[in-house]
């Protein structure tokens, strides 16, 4: 036995300048994303600057069961997970038709196009999450907004968005898919590229059309792809996208978080609004042991499916 | 394996593109094709058309927008809020040289940690390799979360109201390391190997072999980290307060918008009274002065983005 370990020591040893290399990589992950891993035990304790983190009184799962007790958990979880259903749902169906539409234009004039719209669709992927706030207020306000102006053109009643909780679930899932179909689409389109050409040659010499070639052939092509994004995407589903959410809604606009506050716009809140540290602590130690549970599941799915994509 | 497939899908992208896809174009096809043409047309107006709404916002007169609401086409030209930008430029021309500077210096660090850490990472004779993988990944997984990510950094480090707080966190992420990781995996390890027997150090054959053949990946990495550091606005918001003299670029946007204020500190400096200032016109010019750059780089930089998302799409 010591003499095994002796041979590991040895092996990396040799090998030590590989291990310097890393060390940047390594010190940078334990200050960062270890180091704060302990403070996760604020959402156990009543907190209080004086006594710090580990001082202030141990209070157990108080904090836990006032958020449940309260339904504000279960409106967080809600609210994440039912956005990201959505945006999975909308955003994989856009995406393959984007990408199967982008597919079957051929032809030196289609070719231009084709390159033309893509860049043009993939452009919202660079643009930061505060200029895309910047977008919905020019679009949505009640005064000068483009839509309202519009309205009003027509002689319509205004429509003050920024007060109307029940629009949002359409007006974000508009805003994320504005953002990500071309994004989204360039992998659906990578994986149409990977398809055998034998095997479309094929079909078109034995007459399928175009319709049978997408359906028979391109659509269960893209399955692996499709269900390994998907299966992903269900991992991070606790996860949502701040930026997002706290930008294209005005930042803690309090007359829509019943439909749009997600579980990370309510931990930057007890953070920066309320000072409510230990729910805020409470909050994102759910969402982390929870997200932890589902990826660990899906990674399990993925390796009985197909262990060449599972994560590890 | 799945490298292997990765870079054969690219090369036979490229193929493809070559040949041009000289087939037949039979009728369902060319139907495929007009619908196909119509509905990503419509696609891509509505991706351009908040563009054109801002652009057109920031060359209109307050008057007209107050009045008519903003436009796709300004209804009354004005240039009164760049003048008003640009007459008393401290604030946003710091922001710019800040914004500017950290991207460059978080790029050129983040992206020498990564490659060096990627290299070693995919070496199959590094003992380490998994451990250290999982060590690193193991952060996607599990967090502390926010509060206690914010005590860290301002009481252990002590890092409020200093720059640090906001370039440091944005360094490298575990993404990005597997990225390069998957990239560097397709250069074969028998140049590392005969370079090993030629006497070359680790370090050494990375800095002079390694770099130099890697460029391509070089390239999609770096730029990945660039847009991040330009976009970057959240660190800013949660460690910088107003004790500090420069905003990141994208924070200055933030505030503009959400706090009149600053419209009317920057209005007050250039002694225009409190009922001329063009607060709309304002607000969207500063957005397209914050934006403006990314749109004239990003076409030439494209191709780098496409390239990383193949590769790193499905892992990662």
């Amino acid at each position: 036995m010591k003499g095994r370990i002796a041979e590991v020591f040895k092996k990396i040893n040799k090998k030590r300048t590989l291990l310097f290399m890393c060390v940047p990589a390594i010190v940078f992950f334990f200050i960062f994303s270890y180091l704060p891993m302990p403070g996760a035990w604020l959402a156990f304790v009543r907190f209080n600057y004086r006594d710090g983190i580990f001082g202030s009184e141990f209070v157990g799962l108080e904090n836990f069961r006032f958020l449940a007790l309260s339904g504000q958990l279960w409106t967080l979880t809600r609210n994440t997970v039912l956005y990201n259903l959505a945006f999975i749902v909308t955003g994989n169906i856009l995406q393959i038709t984007v990408a199967i539409l982008f597919n079957e234009m051929v032809g030196k004039k289609l070719n231009i196009y084709k390159k033309f719209s893509q860049s043009v669709m993939f452009l919202p992927y660079f643009i930061s999450a505060v200029v895309i706030g910047v977008f919905a207020y020019n679009l949505l306000n009640v005064q000068t907004g483009f839509i309202n102006s519009l309205l009003k053109q027509l002689d319509a009643n205004t429509i003050n968005f920024y007060s109307i909780p029940e629009l949002w679930p359409i007006i974000i899932v508009l805003a994320y898919l504005w953002q990500s179909t071309g994004y989204g689409s360039i992998v659906y389109f990578a994986a149409i590229m990977g398809i055998d050409a034998e095997m479309m040659e094929a079909s078109e010499i034995d007459g399928a059309n175009a319709f049978q070639r997408i359906r028979y052939i391109l659509l269960p092509c893209l399955k692996p792809t499709f269900i390994i994004l998907l299966l992903f995407a269900l991992g991070g589903i606790m996860k949502g996208n701040f930026g997002l959410f706290y930008n294209l809604t005005g930042a803690n606009n309090m007359a829509l978080f019943e439909k749009t506050d997600i579980i990370e716009t309510f931990v930057f809140r007890s953070l920066n609004v309320n000072f409510n540290f230990s729910m805020g602590s409470a909050v994102g130690l759910f969402q982390s042991l929870f997200g932890f549970v589902l990826v660990m599941t899906v990674n399990t799915i993925v390796k009985k499916i197909e262990p060449e994509y599972s994560l590890f | 394996m799945q490298d292997s497939l990765q870079t054969d899908v690219i090369s036979k992208i490229d193929m493809r593109k070559s040949t041009g896809g000289q087939k037949v174009v039979d009728k369902t096809q060319r139907f495929i094709q007009i619908v196909g043409v119509a509905f990503t047309g419509l696609l891509s107006i509505l991706c351009i058309l908040p563009f054109v709404l801002i652009i057109s916002a920031s060359f209109s007169s307050e008057r007209s927008i107050v009045l008519q609401g903003f436009s796709i086409i300004p209804k009354e030209l004005s240039l009164d809020a760049y003048n008003l930008i640009f007459n008393n430029p401290e604030q946003i021309l710091g922001s710019y040289a800040l914004t500017i500077s950290m991207t460059v210096i978080g790029t050129l660090v983040g992206l020498f940690i990564i490659s060096m850490t990627g290299y070693a990472l995919q070496r199959p004779d590094f003992p380490l390799r998994n451990i250290i993988s999982f060590y690193i990944y193991f952060t996607t997984l599990f967090s502390g979360g926010l509060i206690p990510f914010y005590m860290m950094v301002t009481q252990t480090l002590k890092l409020k109201d200093n720059y640090l707080a906001v370039l440091l966190p944005l360094l490298m992420s575990p993404w990005l390391i597997i990225l390069m990781k998957n990239f560097l995996k397709s250069i074969p390890h028998s140049i590392t190997e005969s370079a090993t027997i030629d006497g070359a150090g680790d370090f050494y054959i990375f800095i002079k072999i390694i770099l130099p053949t890697a460029k391509p990946a070089l390239a999609t990495v770096g730029l990945f980290l660039a847009l991040t550091y330009w976009n970057e606005w959240y660190n800013a918001m949660l460690f910088l307060s107003s004790n500090v003299k420069y905003r990141p670029l994208q924070l200055f946007l933030y505030n503009t918008i959400n706090e009149a204020r600053y419209i009317r500190d920057s209005a007050a400096a250039s002694n225009i009274p409190a009922v001329d200032i063009p607060m709309e016109s304002m607000k969207m010019a500063t957005a397209v002065v914050a934006t403006g750059p990314i749109i004239f780089v990003y076409p030439f930089v494209q191709k780098y983005f496409i390239q990383g998302i193949t590769v790193g799409a499905v892992k990662g």
